[in-house]
């Protein structure tokens, strides 16, 4: 999938997590997001520009989600407060 | 069959007192009184609750008074004065229908005296009455013609030369039923039926005395207000109202009751037939749904079924531009299965997916993503509701713990205020409209949310108290100012939330909503709507008694569609709105079975019953049921199929009783994927504008066709029922268990109920449905188990599924589709009454006669500035494509904003709307596209492209354009 287009998407998931009080939380559940929702060949890629093009495009807090807690999570390994 | 399960909570108090019969005409609705009264009716003793009229007191005795006005759908009008009674110690003799019950009350229902005055009035009506009964449509179902040999009228002694109707033309201007007012006893059933249950006041009595006559306006059915509900033709006692069909054929012979395969109301219908032929769908007053009111679609509308354009032999072909090869069932089976494993091989078991319908059955969806996730072997499954309740399904699951609606439809007739956001009931739910409309005459607050003017803004008897006119992409704005006055007025249900939701995640969200970047004031201009005005309809919704919320598509279909279901759901919960009857949030689904077919697992992240493919135990469930290892990953959703498709990765598509062409946004990346895929399945009634597309085409059958269940808005699951044998020659769970059989996976059902049955076996909220308990129940409403044997109709009363009910603070993101100088304004696209959906169905039957085309709305300001007149072709620009339709000028839409419908491909709505999808989901933004509008002369490229295409693929199939319209 074109790596923009994933960007947004993550971008757009970031914008909802964005204001809530606890910004760690919030890392949390962007990436228990991603992890929930998006499939893994998704997932590799958002990851992979992360790692190699420092996130380009990404906000912030999205960047620092996938970076801290995307690693190679598997849905059914990150926990979160977050419902399915 | 057991009524009193089967019927509605209205009749409860007597059922429990007296063997209600369904088939049975009461005359007179049931009363509701808990206070009993016992009295006698010729010598029979009989308690019934206060209230009731004689007549029902009468009929449940078993004791049938003659009637003709009378009907127990309608309130009593007392006019044919057929159903007199004696009552000792009154005097004269009073109209049974319109006389309640007393205590220790003597009826006598026949005397002489009685006979002679029912004799008389007989004889006056048949005295202006054709003596055809023999020749007549309704010979052997007429009540007028009952009447006469209950009363014995054995002469008219006035002769038939006198001054008479017998002459009075026909109107035949509806395509489904005439007006026949020769035949008419100006009983005013219809009248009534047309006020009290549909609610359209269409027809009227004209004239007095001998003059009087029933009209539809000033002109003719058509031309007249009137929607082709069906009502008045169902209420109407002789041959007046009838459907065309019965005129043609005759009476039908027997029935068999099913659901109806339309909207999400999943109305009950008694498909009334002569052998194999349905003559007439008739709707079930013990319909869970409808309670026997049904709109034009599933009334009428269902000669799709049996149309020319139906294919119904299995077709392959290597490449879509050759022509299609008519084969074998085996062959088609074998060629789909060797083409799956070839691509798996090659490209990866992620290469192929699934997509499932909402317009499929419970049992249909099922099997295709038990087929995707235990034989395909990944989570590539997805359905149509991608693309219109996801956000629901995601949103109320954080929120409140369970992906569906809170309520029954019923619990509407205990609301006092009434919130619609982002829906047009009268058009896509007409049914529960009506039932809408009754609670808004007997005097609920009306609060409407939408960029325009539905119409509920202002109807016979219904005017809204606030309309928000909204900028479409504003929603989330909207419910956070609402938020922020409940908040900052101290109009919170405390109590409700300390008991009933989790505190911090409460004072998070008041926190949120209650800064002033979230007042009223703030956003109000980012929505076009005056503050005070916001206001007003928020404390209207917190204090005015119990405050229901109705949703539809235009809150789900925008980047922010979760944002908004969650923020629906703080607003239910901050304010004590659930968990009861005549609250709640009820989100209103667009197709027959989004529920269900969300129900049966059909999302890439989910198994059947909404539990994460992630989750262990479940997924052990699964691989043990079904002896196959399953994938813990979250599948790909349809517009991420398509984008891999584009990139080469996923190569094969089983697409079932799905429209992706016509039905998603942005056609031309739809079309552009579909071109890059090497297999394409498609399961279809028709040459869909995705079978286009297709190497293999399954014909599959209608739902008079086949076995199974639809589940509507409301968590109902109700009986599909086979009564014709399907066209193709199967139905449709029985071609995907052959596709899976030739995969070397047999599926070994003999029954949609075994599938049923292995659903319950598997899944918690459906233990307890069976074919069987449906059969008794009528319908069931899930969860369904050992603690709900008969099912749930309200849901989350004493605690939520998920515990403690979750608040989320919901920040509103103006979407990135903006106005520019280049695309001005905003589209956004909506549905209409007489048809459905892509309309694949709808336009193959006659009620093209009320939309053989898609329009687009225009405010006239916006049009005279542009120099567009009345019916112009103009043309659509956004930054997706451009599509040309034509122009109706109308002060409904606002300035700054245009509309239309989908229903016809050549439209090409969908060519202009945008990828922009759901934060969460990626259910696109159907509702917001920013846009030019142009004069032009011819049509788009896009359009011409579309025309020289699709005869093509037509006649690759042997079909030509032509076929597609109506016979």
């Amino acid at each position: 999938m074109q790596i923009d287009h994933l960007v947004t998407m993550a971008n757009q998931i970031g914008d909802f997590f964005k204001s809530f009080p606890d910004q760690a939380q919030a890392k949390k559940d962007i990436a228990h997001h991603l992890t929930r929702f998006w499939a893994s060949s998704m997932r590799q890629q958002i990851l992979l520009h992360v790692q190699n093009n420092h996130g380009a495009g990404l906000h912030d807090i999205v960047r620092d989600a996938i970076n801290q807690h995307l690693n190679n999570a598997t849905a059914s390994e990150l926990s979160s407060n977050i419902d399915d | 069959m057991d009524d009193i399960k089967y019927s509605n909570t209205h009749h409860q108090h007597e059922h429990s007192r007296t063997n209600y019969d369904d088939q049975l005409d009461y005359g007179t609705p049931a009363s509701q009184s808990d206070t009993q009264i016992t009295l006698t009716i010729d010598d029979r003793e009989i308690t019934v609750p206060e209230g009731t009229s004689i007549m029902r007191a009468s009929i449940m005795a078993g004791i049938n008074v003659p009637k003709l006005c009378a009907t127990d759908s309608l309130e009593p009008f007392g006019s044919c004065r057929l159903c007199v009674v004696e009552i000792e110690g009154r005097r004269g003799y009073p109209a049974s229908c319109t006389t309640p019950v007393a205590e220790g009350l003597k009826v006598h229902t026949q005397t002489s005296k009685l006979a002679d005055i029912r004799r008389g009035t007989m004889e006056l009506y048949i005295s202006d009455h054709p003596l055809d009964c023999l020749t007549c449509a309704t010979n052997g179902d007429c009540e007028l013609q009952d009447m006469a040999g209950a009363v014995g009228l054995r002469e008219v002694r006035y002769g038939y030369d006198g001054e008479n109707h017998l002459k009075a033309e026909k109107d035949e201007s509806n395509p489904y039923f005439t007006f026949d007012p020769s035949k008419c006893i100006v009983c005013s059933r219809c009248v009534r039926a047309c006020e009290e249950t549909q609610g359209t006041f269409a027809l009227t009595i004209s004239g007095r005395g001998f003059e009087s006559k029933v009209a539809s306006g000033l002109g003719n059915f058509m031309d007249s207000e009137c929607v082709s509900c069906g009502a008045c033709v169902q209420a109407c006692p002789t041959a007046t109202l009838i459907e065309k069909t019965v005129i043609e054929a005759g009476v039908p012979e027997h029935k068999v009751t099913t659901t109806c395969a339309y909207c999400g109301v999943g109305c009950s219908f008694d498909a009334e037939m002569k052998g194999e032929e349905v003559i007439r769908m008739v709707p079930n007053k013990n319909g869970g749904a409808n309670h026997g009111h049904s709109c034009v679609k599933g009334r009428f509308a269902w000669g799709y079924a049996t149309h020319k354009d139906r294919i119904t032999t299995p077709m392959i072909r290597k490449s879509i531009h050759d022509e299609w090869q008519q084969v074998s069932w085996d062959e088609a089976f074998s060629y789909a299965a060797s083409e799956i494993s070839r691509i798996q091989s090659k490209y990866g078991k992620a290469s192929v997916g699934g997509i499932t319908s909402s317009r499929c059955t419970n049992e249909e969806v099922y099997v295709v993503q038990k087929l995707v996730r235990a034989v395909f072997g990944s989570n590539n499954v997805d359905t149509c509701a991608r693309v219109c309740h996801s956000p629901t399904g995601y949103g109320l699951k954080q929120t409140i713990g369970e992906s569906a609606g809170t309520q029954t439809f019923d619990s509407v007739m205990k609301s006092d205020v009434i919130f619609v956001i982002g829906a047009n009931p009268t058009d896509g739910h007409p049914v529960f409209a009506s039932q809408m409309k009754r609670r808004l005459r007997e005097g609920a607050k009306l609060i409407i949310a939408d960029p325009r003017a539905i119409d509920l803004v202002a109807s016979p008897h219904v005017k809204a108290d606030y309309h928000l006119k909204l900028q479409p992409g504003t929603n989330v704005a909207l419910i956070s100012a609402i938020g922020h006055v409940i908040v900052t007025e101290g109009l919170v249900n405390e109590a409700f939330v300390k008991e009933r939701c989790e505190w911090d995640s409460f004072v998070a969200w008041r926190d949120f909503v209650a800064l002033r970047e979230n007042s009223p004031e703030v956003l109000g201009l980012a929505m076009g709507v005056p503050a005070e005005e916001l206001r007003a309809a928020a404390r209207l919704f917190a204090t005015g008694g119990n405050a229901a919320i109705y949703y539809g598509l235009g809150v789900t279909e925008h980047s922010q569609g979760s944002t908004m279901v969650m923020g629906i759901a703080n607003l239910a919960m901050a304010t004590g709105n659930i968990g009861r009857e005549g609250v709640g949030v009820n989100p209103l689904r667009g197709q027959n079975n989004v529920q269900g077919s969300c129900d049966m697992g059909s999302m890439p992240h989910e198994f059947p019953g909404y539990r994460h493919v992630s989750d262990d135990a479940t997924r052990a469930l699964f691989e043990s049921a079904w002896g196959r290892p399953l994938s813990n990953d979250p599948g790909l959703r349809i517009p991420n199929m398509l984008d891999n498709a584009i990139d080469g990765s996923f190569k094969a598509l089983y697409c079932v009783g799905e429209d992706i062409v016509q039905s998603d946004p942005n056609t031309q990346h739809v079309t552009h994927a579909l071109e890059s895929m090497e297999c394409v399945i498609v399961q279809d009634l028709f040459l869909n504008e995705t079978a286009m597309f297709a190497h293999v085409f399954f014909p599959g059958a209608s739902f008079l066709e086949k076995s199974g269940t639809f589940t509507n808005a409301e968590r109902r699951i109700s009986p599909v029922r086979r009564v014709m044998t399907p066209k193709n020659g199967m139905e449709d769970w029985e071609v995907t268990a052959a596709l899976s059989n030739a995969l070397g996976y047999p599926m070994e059902y003999k029954h949609a109920s075994d599938i049923m049955d292995e659903v319950a076996r598997l899944t918690p909220t459906f233990q307890g449905v069976s074919f069987k308990k449906l059969d008794e129940l009528g319908s069931i409403q899930w969860p369904c188990n050992d603690e709900t044997p008969t099912g749930t109709p309200t849901m989350h009363i004493n605690e939520f599924v998920r515990g403690k009910g979750k608040f989320f603070v919901t920040e509103y993101v103006p979407t990135t589709e903006k106005v520019t100088p280049k695309y001005p304004l905003i589209l956004t696209t909506g549905r209409i009454l007489s048809q459905y959906n892509v309309g694949a169905q709808t336009r193959r039957t006659k009620n093209v006669a009320w939309h053989a085309e898609d329009l687009v709305e225009i405010h006239p300001h916006d049009a005279e500035e542009r120099g567009i007149k009345e019916h112009d072709w103009v043309g659509i620009n956004s930054r997706a494509g451009e599509t040309v339709l034509r122009v109706k000028i109308t002060e409904r839409v606002q300035p700054g904003v245009i509309y239309t419908t989908f229903h016809h491909p050549e439209s090409g709505a969908n060519v202009i709307t945008t990828d922009n999808s759901d934060w969460a989901t990626n259910c696109p933004e159907f509702k917001v596209t920013a846009v030019q509008v142009t004069r032009v002369n011819q049509l788009s490229d896009w359009q011409q492209h579309y025309q020289t295409f699709s005869e093509a693929q037509l006649a690759y199939a042997g079909k030509d354009l032509e076929a597609a319209k109506v016979d």
